[in-house]
């Protein structure tokens, strides 16, 4: 007879997908928890770096773009709590793990906004990256995580779109706006190409969560792809990408790139980012002072109900 | 201290004529605010002009140990299709 297992591994191996009353390993329920909640976590705290530019946004349009981009930043958060809640796990026990540093977020929110120009980068680059981890992912095992995932997509092209606008009209402004593109570039473009997480050979994980489907790709290969692909997109901005590395390599088919400053990469991840503490300090503000209102609508529900009994 | 709101169930109907469909969970204190919560996280670009909010808690679902008796019984009844039956090429409207 069949294990538990086989079945399991068979019906990934088929592409046939995972949903959440079928019987899957722990390691494959704690794997999917971490990746999904951390996902989550960095939808709800990419918010902060970008609503730090609503009020400031050049133009009514812009402010319009903006609020709708983190709105679509939070429903993001949403659709992902919702999915990796139908593992097991309680949407207050991800945020107290979120609070307490448990759980992580993508490092790169941990950089600051300093410019409207790092509007149109994070748009352009950082937008850019999440959308190339994140479309392997719409075909993920697991059914709920990969429902999510068609959802974010369908509506982050728009993020990225909107980004490279931004830079493109910058681009073809004024010298001090050119000068404004290209240092946003300048610090957006390594912390992008380390958003793909460390080197195959450092990813201990990577080779479970492929065997599982849970990742479609390494994060090399991704890391890869991305690079190419901006390496001739920059080309429309007339812009440098800081890299002196940076080459198409002929024989590869790819460009070839610098060295990546991977001790800089684990002091962000290890809590000593530019903003580590100003972004957790946010959210934990925003989630005490919200406590009341969750109180009341619990209170005012509650009423209802026995009024109407 | 964890008073977490309920867990609703979503369902969608993108436009008239076509039946809702699942769109996803969320929490809220209350039936009214599941579906403006459901508003502004399922239909942000016109994807729905209907909403039904369940609490999860109220959907019942066959497990997936149970599949096999099922719909099982359902496999070897090939003569439930039309193309079961061998007509004449020549027959028309049929």
């Amino acid at each position: 007879m069949e294990s538990s297992l086989d079945i399991f591994q068979d019906k990934v191996d088929n592409d046939i997908s995972i949903e959440p009353k079928d019987w899957m390993p722990d390691e494959y329920r704690k794997t999917l928890i971490r990746q999904i909640s951390q996902h989550a976590h960095s939808e709800i705290v990419g918010m902060l770096p970008e609503g730090n530019w609503i009020t400031r946004a050049p133009s009514l349009k812009r402010k319009a773009t903006l609020i709708a981009k983190v709105q679509d930043e939070a429903g993001h958060g949403l659709y992902l709590y919702s999915a990796a809640e139908t593992l097991g796990i309680s949407r207050d026990e991800m945020i107290a793990q979120l609070h307490s540093g448990k759980a992580k977020y993508s490092s790169i929110f941990n950089y600051p906004t300093l410019t409207w120009a790092d509007i149109g980068a994070i748009g352009w680059l950082v937008d850019g990256a999440a959308i190339m981890n994140q479309v392997p992912l719409c075909r993920t095992s697991y059914g709920p995580y990969a429902r999510a995932m068609i959802r974010v997509c369908k509506e982050e092209s728009f993020h990225q779109r909107q980004g490279f606008e931004i830079l493109l009209i910058l681009s073809r402004g004024s010298e001090e706006q050119r000068a404004l593109c290209q240092d946003a570039i300048n610090r957006w473009w390594w912390p992008s190409v380390m958003m793909f997480g460390p080197g195959d050979e450092a990813s201990p994980r990577s080779a479970q969560s492929i065997k599982w489907k849970v990742k479609r790709f390494t994060n090399d290969e991704l890391r890869q792809k991305f690079i190419d692909i901006c390496a001739e997109q920059i080309k429309t901005l007339g812009m440098q990408i800081p890299d002196p590395a940076l080459k198409w390599n002929e024989e590869k088919n790819h460009y070839d790139f610098g060295e990546i400053n991977w001790e800089e990469f684990w002091n962000v991840v290890n809590g000593n980012g530019p903003c580590n503490k100003e972004r957790l300090a946010a959210r934990i503000k925003a989630h005490e002072e919200g406590a009341w209102v969750r109180e009341a609508a619990i209170a005012f529900a509650e009423k209802r109900k026995t009024h109407n009994a | 201290m964890t008073n977490e709101w309920p867990l609703w169930e979503i369902f969608i109907r993108s436009k008239q004529g076509l039946d809702h469909k699942h769109a996803g969970s969320l929490h809220a204190a209350d039936a009214q605010m599941a579906i403006e919560n459901a508003r502004d996280v399922y239909t942000r670009r016109q994807e729905g002009i209907s909403i039904w909010v369940v609490e999860s808690k109220h959907i019942h679902a066959s497990s997936p140990d149970e599949a096999e008796s099922l719909y099982d019984p359902a496999n070897d009844k090939v003569y439930r299709h039309p193309t079961f039956y061998n007509l004449p090429i020549e027959l028309k409207h049929i």
